[in-house]
């Protein structure tokens, strides 16, 4: 008897502690991060001024703002959108549509999980050796296609998996009407997989908008106002890399309201995305 | 389902549409439509191949020149042009492993907290908390890490952990030298708290493959939460939580904004954990764009070409884990 309550009390302060330990976990996870936050947002909104969205980037020690390191990472993020998204999305059709069970397909399903996750370093390495290195110059156009690498496979994945959603019955009962396979997938597929393509997309506005290496050595950057894609870019990560990195207090504070404006967007664009998926459902 | 697919979608539908007005036009935009997928298809493919034989090639002077001795040897000096990247391979495995010796158990236990003990009500947001915070830039991480976290560590916990930890005989090795606030152990705490969402959101979803009658039948036989977790949900998912640690191993392996900030950026392996590094990522973000000579430049991209293939490796494992644990649950649904 006292043997079998001696158990039972055993199980049940293992459970407890368990519980507790597994509490703290949480609280120490998501406490951590909500430190983060804050002090993020105490330190950025005291930068936010008018003068950081209407001035350029000042040289050490004198005032400025953020203008053109904001228009530099719109243009790329936007640019790099426009061409990686129409190959993600067909390669995500293939994926889904066509080759679906091919060995092409499988080969380039798993590096596309790979490239997924792979470094951002090293693909701007591989931009750099391949394009600045062979054109002689940093230029906004390497920036691009750097984050354009980056966006393929975020929308290759979402767009297979959209697209491996749509039930067969849908894609039969059109071909059964005499539709030719690209009509159905663009008419029928796109159209009830469309929701879910989009948040890849905007998953993948999230992704870049805060990428960082790819850049270091591909737009570069620039300390004044310049729209030409041939030459180097500011953005708003390399900026707050290269003032966060500087001794200059002015720096210090555009590189923590830079890092705010950053993460708003990114948050911004995260829920938009889920907003869009949860309407799906 | 796969023979009804294909049948769809390979062949034959093209043929008679061809009598009908307009067939024609309509097969040819079949074609091209279809060469359009496939061509994106195969580019994706070659920007993959490029991206390996571009590396290499722009590597391949510093591999040649240095032979094996380049991961072996710590020196890396570019006015001799002499360079050796064990201490960024060194920084990159102790900064990893670190991280993952922190962020593992707790990204596990908020995993366990979400699944089991949260109240209904907290779930979703604690949840979709978790899965915004892991998309939040690494550049936030590092310059918070940097600004915040390091002078504080620097002037209230760091000179006592130094104190407490100097008599004590291998300890105050790893925890010796003067307090700079940034270095190796900074660094890996910051990765940790980088990977930590990434690691609680995907342990979350592997947790939730586990059929609740599994876990029904184990509560009914009497047991408590501890012993359902340990004896049913950790076993029926081991493979994928093997499977999204090594997914976030490859994330901190190639991670470069968070630690370059607070790394510190030394060429030298140091016993002490709170002494100055650098990683492979690092080490190419903070000296890339200033590196002049060609073999110093070949030497970044040499180290680049490494980072790259134990990611890939580190990574295909992970898929390969993840994708059986979708096979099994699978099977295990029908």
């Amino acid at each position: 008897m006292t043997q079998a309550s001696s158990l039972y009390t055993g199980r049940r302060l293992r459970n407890q502690a368990f519980k507790l330990l597994s509490i703290i976990a949480a609280l120490i996870g998501i406490g951590w991060l909500v430190l983060i936050l804050s002090t993020l947002l105490i330190n950025g909104i005291a930068a936010i001024k008018p003068s950081l969205f209407f001035e350029i980037t000042p040289p050490p020690g004198e005032m400025g703002g953020l203008a053109n390191a904001i228009v530099g990472s719109l243009i790329m993020v936007v640019l790099a959108v426009i061409v990686g998204t129409p190959i993600g999305i067909m390669t995500g059709t293939y994926l889904a549509e066509y080759g679906r069970h091919t060995k092409l397909a499988y080969i380039l399903r798993s590096l596309n999980d790979i490239l997924l996750s792979a470094p951002s370093i090293v693909i701007g390495l591989f931009i750099y050796t391949a394009l600045v290195m062979s054109t002689g110059h940093f230029s906004a156009y390497a920036g691009i296609v750097s984050l354009a690498v980056i966006v393929i496979p975020v929308v290759v994945r979402t767009t297979e998996n959209m697209l491996l959603l749509v039930p067969n019955s849908l894609r039969e009962a059109a071909a059964a009407l005499g539709a030719p396979s690209a009509y159905v997938i663009r008419h029928v597929t796109w159209k009830s997989a469309r929701a879910g393509i989009i948040t890849g997309v905007l998953l993948a506005v999230a992704r870049i908008s805060g990428e960082t290496a790819p850049l270091l050595f591909t737009s570069l950057n620039n300390s004044f106002w310049s729209l030409d894609l041939s030459e180097p870019m500011a953005s708003l990560p390399v900026v707050i890399f290269q003032f966060a990195m500087s001794p200059y207090e002015a720096w210090h504070e555009l590189a923590w309201g830079g890092a705010l404006i950053i993460t708003v967007a990114v948050l911004g664009v995260s829920i938009l995305a889920r907003l869009l998926g949860a309407e799906r459902k | 389902m796969a023979s009804t697919m294909n049948s769809t979608t390979a062949t034959g539908i093209g043929g008679p549409s061809d009598k009908v007005a307009g067939g024609r036009r309509l097969h040819s935009a079949n074609r091209l439509f279809r060469a359009l997928s496939l061509g994106a298809a195969v580019l994706v493919l070659l920007t993959f191949v490029a991206m390996f034989g571009v590396l290499f090639e722009g590597a391949w002077p510093a591999l040649h020149q240095f032979g094996f001795d380049f991961f072996f040897t710590e020196i890396w000096n570019p006015v001799k042009e002499r360079f050796g990247i064990l201490a960024p391979i060194g920084g990159t495995l102790i900064t990893s492993f670190l991280a993952m010796l922190a962020a593992v158990p707790l990204g596990i236990g908020v995993a366990i907290f979400l699944t089991e003990l949260c109240p209904r009500m907290l779930r979703r947001p604690i949840g979709i908390a978790i899965e915004l915070l892991a998309g939040i830039p690494s550049i936030i991480y590092g310059i918070w890490g940097l600004f915040v976290f390091a002078p504080f560590f620097q002037a209230n916990i760091q000179p006592w952990i130094i104190d407490v930890f100097a008599d004590v005989p291998g300890l105050s090795m790893l925890f010796a030298g003067p307090p700079y606030g940034i270095g190796m152990f900074t660094a890996s705490l910051i990765l940790a708290i980088m990977i930590l969402p990434l690691i609680a959101s995907i342990t979350r979803d592997v947790f939730e493959t586990v059929p609740p009658m599994l876990k029904e039948a184990a509560y009914g036989l009497g047991c408590t939460t501890w012993e359902v977790i340990w004896n049913v949900v950790i076993p029926y998912t081991r493979t994928g939580i093997v499977g999204g640690a090594m997914l976030a191993l490859g994330r901190a392996l190639g991670e470069t904004m968070a630690i370059t900030f607070v790394i510190g950026n030394a060429h030298r392996l140091s016993t002490s954990l709170f002494a100055p590094g650098t990683t492979i990522s690092a080490a190419i973000a903070n000296e890339f764009s200033e590196a002049v000579g060609d073999l110093y430049i070949s030497s970044l991209l040499a180290a680049g070409f490494f980072l790259f293939i134990i990611t890939f490796v580190v990574l295909a494992a992970a898929q390969l884990m993840l994708r059986r644990l979708d096979k099994s649950t699978g099977g295990n649904r029908a």
